[in-house]
This record gives C-alpha cells, sequence and structure tokens, in this order.
C-alpha cells in the first residue's frame, strides 16, 4: 500500500510537431484511494497508466510511489499489478498458473503460492476453474483471472485499464460494483482507467477528467458534478450531458429565447465585462410548464423513455439560431413528438456559468 | 425494389456452404477421380522407389516393371553393414549438422524476429530487405565467397562451418516466417509479463516462445529440410575423407560413371527419408495447433 504522486509528468512522442499525450500532469493519489481517471479517446489516460506501470516512458517531470521516485525504475522494480483492457493473460499457462506466475518468478515457496492463489480464487468465485485455460474460460471469467492475477501479488498499487469495457452491459454493471467493493476491502490505492463517466461517478472515490493530455479537474464525484471546473468538464460528466448554449448576458441575468433567466449578483459580476456566456444547465435542472408561465418556446424533436423518467429533445431559439436542449422530465406523462411546450428553469441555483472562450467557470 | 420472403431464402441458399449431401453423384465421383489421381501422382515416386529398394540392382531396371522380383531385404544389409561406404557415419554427421543447423538456426531467427516484431530500431526495414534479398542468390554464386569466409575463419571442412552455411540460407527466411507469427501474439502479453516481474529477456523465453511454437515448429522443420538434403554446399566444404560426408554427399557412390547400382541407391534413399519423416511427425501436431487463441478477447 503506498500513495502516489505524478510530478509534472509529461510523456512526448516524437513527430513533427512532437505530440504531447500527457502534458505536465500533476496529480496526488492518497493511500488507499481508488483514483478514476476519465476522458475521451485520445486524453492520454491510459498513457497516464502506462507511465505509472513503467511501460511508457516518462520525458519530463517524475512519478513517486510510496515515496519513492521509480521514474527510470522497471516496471518489475515498483510493485505495481495491472489489469489490461485485453485481460492479456497467459493461453499456455492454466488460471492457477496465469494467478501465480508473478510470485513463482519472486521464488515464493509453492505451498504459499498455491494457498494465496486458491484465497484469491474464492474472493472471485473462481475456484472451479483452476485447472482450465483461458480460452475454456468465458468473458466474465477472463475478467475475474485477470483481477486474481492482481490480488493474488498483494502489490502497494493497483493500475486497471478500462477493464470493463470487453464485457456485456449488464455483467459490467455487476462488476463494477464487485471491484469497488473488492478494493474497500482490499484497501489498496487503486488507479482506474476509464471512458465511461458512469463507470467513473460510481467507483471513484475522486475522479480526475483529463483531456488532450492535460488535467481539467481532479475532484469527488458530487463535486465534479455540482461545481465542474470548466465547459469541458460540464458536457462530459453527466448522462444526459449538461445542456451548454452560447447566450447573451446582461444585467438583470442570462436571455434565452426572450426569456430573462435571473442570474445571481454574485455571477453577473464575475460575468463582468462580457456581452455572452456560456451557460449550462442539466436536463434535470429545466421542467415543462403550464403554457400560461413563462419560459422558452421549445419544439419537441425527440422523446426517450427510460422508465421512470424520458428525455425530451427540442429545439429552442436563441437570438437568431435554433438551439437543441434536453430536458429530463416525468416518465409517465411525456409530451408528444412535434407538440409545442413551455421549458422553464427550474432551480436557478443549478445554473454554470463558463467564459464563452476559454470555458473556464464564472464564479465568485 | 421489393423483397419477398422466397427471395431472402434464395439468397440464403446459396450463402449457405455446401454439405455432402448437396453434391450431385456426378460431381462426386469427378471430386474423387481427381483427389484420387492427385494422390497417386504424389505418393507413386516415393512407392516405387520402396520397390526398387527391395529389387537387386541387376533387377531394377526391367522392360516389363514388376512389383516383385527376386526381393529381399539384401540391400539394406549391404548399406547399413558399410560394404558400400561408411553409411552409419554419414548418418551420424547429417543428422548432427541437421539438428546443429535447426537449434542454431531456430535460436538465431527467433531472437531476431522477435526484435523485428517488437522493437523499433533504425535499419529495420532495410535489414527485414537484406533477407528477402538474400534469398535470390543462387547457391553456385554463393559457393566460392563462401569458402573464402569458411577457410579465413578456420572452420574449412568442418562440421560447424557447414552448420554456419545452412543457417546463412534458413535463417533469413525463418526470420520472415517468425516474425509474421510474433506479430500475432497480443503484445499485452509482454506488457502483463513485465509487469509481473519478468526482464525483456524473459518475456521472450518463458511467454513469447512457449506461445509461437506453432511457428517454431514449421521453421525447425524447414532448417531441418535445408540441411538435411543439401549437396552443393556439403560436397564443397566438408572435407573428402569418407568418414566425414554427409548421407546426401554419400549417397553418390552408388552412382557411378558407368553404372548406377539402383537397389542399393534406393534402399539408401528410404533411410534417408525416414528421420525427414519424423521430424515431420513430430512437429505436425503444432502445425494445426492455435495456442495463441484465448489469450485476449475473443
Amino acid at each position: 500500500m503506498a500513495e502516489v504522486s505524478y510530478v509534472k509528468a509529461s510523456r512526448v512522442f516524437s513527430g513533427n510537431p512532437p505530440v504531447r499525450a500527457v502534458d505536465e500532469l500533476s496529480l496526488e493519489v492518497a493511500d488507499g484511494e481508488f483514483l478514476v481517471l476519465v476522458g475521451p479517446s485520445g486524453s492520454g489516460k491510459s498513457t497516464a497508466l502506462r507511465m505509472l506501470a513503467g511501460l511508457e516512458d516518462i520525458d519530463e517531470g517524475a512519478i513517486h510511489i510510496g515515496g519513492k521516485d521509480v521514474t527510470n525504475v522497471p516496471p518489475k522494480g515498483r510493485d505495481i499489478a495491472m489489469v489490461f483492457q485485453s485481460y492479456a493473460l497467459y493461453p499456455h499457462m492454466t488460471v492457477a498458473e496465469n494467478m501465480g506466475f508473478a510470485l513463482k518468478l519472486r521464488g515464493v515457496p509453492k505451498p504459499e503460492i498455491k494457498a494465496k492463489v486458491e484465497e484469491a480464487a474464492k474472493m472471485l468465485d473462481l475456484q472451479k476453474y483452476l485447472e482450465r485455460k483461458p480460452k475454456a474460460l468465458s468473458g466474465g471469467q477472463r475478467q475475474r483471472v485477470a483481477m486474481g492475477r492482481a490480488i493474488v501479488r498483494e502489490p502497494s498499487v493497483f493500475l486497471m485499464d478500462e477493464p470493463l469495457s470487453n464485457l456485456d452491459a449488464k455483467l459490467r454493471v455487476e462488476t463494477r460494483a464487485n471491484i469497488a467493493a473488492l478494493q474497500q476491502r482490499l484497501g489498496t490505492t487503486t488507479i482506474y482507467v476509464t471512458h465511461d463517466q458512469v463507470e467513473a461517478m460510481t467507483m471513484g472515490h475522486r475522479v480526475a477528467v483529463l483531456k488532450d493530455g492535460l488535467l481539467q479537474q481532479c475532484d469527488t464525484p458530487r463535486a465534479l458534478y455540482d461545481r465542474p471546473a470548466n465547459a469541458f468538464v460540464a458536457g462530459f460528466i453527466g448522462s444526459p450531458a449538461m445542456n451548454l448554449k452560447t447566450v447573451p448576458i446582461t444585467s438583470e441575468g442570462a436571455k434565452l429565447d426572450g426569456v430573462i433567466v435571473p442570474l445571481s449578483r454574485d455571477a453577473i459580476a464575475a460575468a463582468g465585462g462580457l456581452d455572452e456566456v456560456t451557460f449550462g444547465i442539466r436536463p434535470e435542472a429545466l421542467g415543462i410548464v403550464p403554457s400560461s408561465e413563462e419560459g422558452m418556446d421549445m419544439t419537441v424533436e425527440l422523446v426517450e423513455e427510460l422508465g421512470a423518467d424520458a428525455l425530451v429533445h427540442g429545439a429552442v431559439k436563441i437570438g437568431d439560431s435554433s438551439q437543441r436542449f434536453v430536458v429530463r422530465v416525468d416518465g409517465r406523462t411525456p409530451p408528444t413528438l412535434g407538440q409545442h411546450v413551455k421549458v422553464a428553469v427550474r432551480d436557478t441555483t443549478e445554473i454554470h456559468l463558463f467564459h464563452p472562450e476559454s470555458g473556464e467557470r464564472l464564479e465568485a | 425494389m421489393t423483397l419477398d420472403a422466397s427471395s431472402l431464402k434464395m439468397v440464403q441458399g446459396t450463402g449457405r456452404r455446401l454439405s455432402r449431401a448437396d453434391r450431385s453423384k456426378g460431381a462426386s465421383i469427378a471430386l474423387h477421380a481427381t483427389l484420387i489421381v492427385a494422390s497417386i501422382i504424389a505418393v507413386f515416386p516415393v512407392f516405387w522407389v520402396l520397390v526398387t529398394s527391395l529389387k537387386p540392382d541387376a533387377r531394377a531396371v526391367e522392360p516389363t516393371p514388376k512389383l516383385f522380383n527376386e526381393s529381399s531385404l539384401d540391400n539394406y544389409t549391404r548399406v547399413l553393414s558399410g560394404e558400400k561406404g561408411d553409411f552409419l557415419a554419414w548418418f551420424g554427421n547429417s543428422v548432427l549438422i541437421a539438428l546443429m543447423t535447426t537449434v542454431i538456426g531456430v535460436f538465431i531467427s527467433a531472437t531476431a524476429g522477435y526484435a523485428a516484431s517488437r522493437f523499433r530500431f533504425p535499419g529495420k526495414r532495410g535489414l527485414m530487405m537484406s533477407f528477402l534479398l538474400v534469398q535470390m542468390f543462387p547457391f553456385a554464386v554463393l559457393i566460392v565467397p563462401l569458402y573464402n569466409i569458411l577457410i579465413a575463419l578456420g572452420l574449412n571442412g568442418t562440421s560447424l562451418g557447414l552448420v554456419l552455411v545452412y543457417c546463412t540460407t534458413a535463417v533469413p527466411f525463418c526470420t520472415y516466417m517468425l516474425k509474421g507469427y510474433f506479430d500475432t501474439v497480443p503484445g499485452d502479453i509482454d506488457e502483463a509479463g513485465r509487469v509481473d516481474g519478468l526482464s525483456p529477456f524473459g518475456v521472450f523465453w518463458r511467454l513469447i516462445m512457449p506461445l509461437a511454437k506453432p511457428g517454431l515448429a514449421v521453421t525447425a522443420f524447414y532448417a531441418f529440410l535445408t540441411a538435411w538434403g543439401e549437396v552443393a554446399f556439403a560436397s564443397a566444404f566438408l572435407s573428402a575423407a569418407d568418414e566425414s560426408k554427409t548421407l546426401a554427399v554419400g549417397l553418390q557412390v552408388f552412382v557411378q560413371q558407368n553404372r548406377t547400382e539402383w537397389g542399393h541407391l534406393a534402399a539408401a534413399s528410404i533411410l534417408v527419408a525416414i528421420p525427414a519423416i519424423v521430424v515431420f511427425y513430430l512437429v505436425q501436431k503444432f502445425l494445426v495447433q492455435g495456442l495463441a487463441s484465448g489469450a485476449v478477447k475473443g
């Protein structure tokens, strides 16, 4: 068990111009913490993880594990275990041999290896399969073997590179919960890479959002959701995505379709001098109101019924252009396609304002 | 355009693989006849060598060939007893040289192939190109330069010298083969091994080599055959002493200027073919094995 820190660590791929896959990443992960690295493809999240594993060079900066500088230490000297997206099981070894391989290399006595493998197999419900080869296992079982191989080592850090992306949706939700519970039980520092923001939100103690190799924000899931640091994080975290529109701003508030949405004095002060702001509001903070009340006129273009609630996609005129909005409504009484409805902001405290160019959050 | 159920069925019918029941009788007969003829063409010459090997030299070539004519195992006993030349010594030389070529050749090509498959280094393209190019030189052109090199190395006339010469033909081809095979083993396995505590050579030796068994088997077989049946290099580079000859060179004693001992030659040929068959038999179970399946999600 150990804490992990990235100290302005960069990975630069040669080319013209050189690609900074991970750009001066600085991140502290506490002992026993479950940190999720999340971002779209090409954001550098996997590269950041591989740098920690020693599979990728660290071109600038440093990485520490348990207070020790491991920047130039090969993978085997870092006391880490990794779960790969493809699982990367050794096809010519049985499940038991796969799980015990690292211990065998370290010269651990056979009976001890056997005991540890059996213990891990019990934890993962794999006892029946210990003598099988990986090709005789289902996808979910292979995933568990890959987990088992990491657990048996009792490393100071677990690294997981999208370990659930090859599972079907139901199994993924189940395994997600199992991994989180297992991590809780073992108390091992874990760095988990995913592109799925739902995984990030549900599993991580803290979530680090990356984009183009740059760390955008690292905070608890709640804080990311409630106070995104910029427009990218706001749009990336949350499903369906936050409505983000560039709207004119006046001294009373933001102007949408002729309706002035009142803003707090602090918010207006923070936007001081700007004509326009990026206005963000989550679908659940919007609601359909009776036509007699004040609100934006929206033409319903698509209704996605999810059971408990429904997502209404529609067009709202802002200035001269027509913009799409998503509104979350009660699942039992959704509007019909083509219907004209009035949409209003239910809770003005849930409005997020961002700088229209830099995307930075505007707030006191 | 409209689609109805019957047109969909048609498409399905033609898309399906033909099974035995779907084939017409005429097609079946034609197919089997072709296969039988092809098999005879392949097997008959070997079969006739076997038949000839049992006949005395005088009966081996006849105006009306017969399957049996004074047939016995005399040719074999005489060849093996060393009456016509030290057959067993030739056999030993051939086995030793072929095995050394196989072991050294496969080891060098496996390491080179792995490097070419996994690492990026300057000159990699040029190296692979040159491997292809050297395959195109005829053996006859190579004999003189190789002879000079062997003399310079002091290996002229030795088995080791001949093994190195055979490696120059076997290694380029085997490297290409093995590179292609290593490419099919996912790189994630290398990385998992490194995280688990293996050195780069450990990854190659303990993970990649066992997974590449089918590829190694094919290349081993190729390297073995390169050395086993070769005549030109062996007669040029080995000393002329009878006991240092290989089989392929030694067989020439049965073909003399004025007469050919067909029966003895055939018997010796059969004996020469046996090790090649044994090697093929040992190797063939790997040829069909898909060991790499199940490594990653598939």
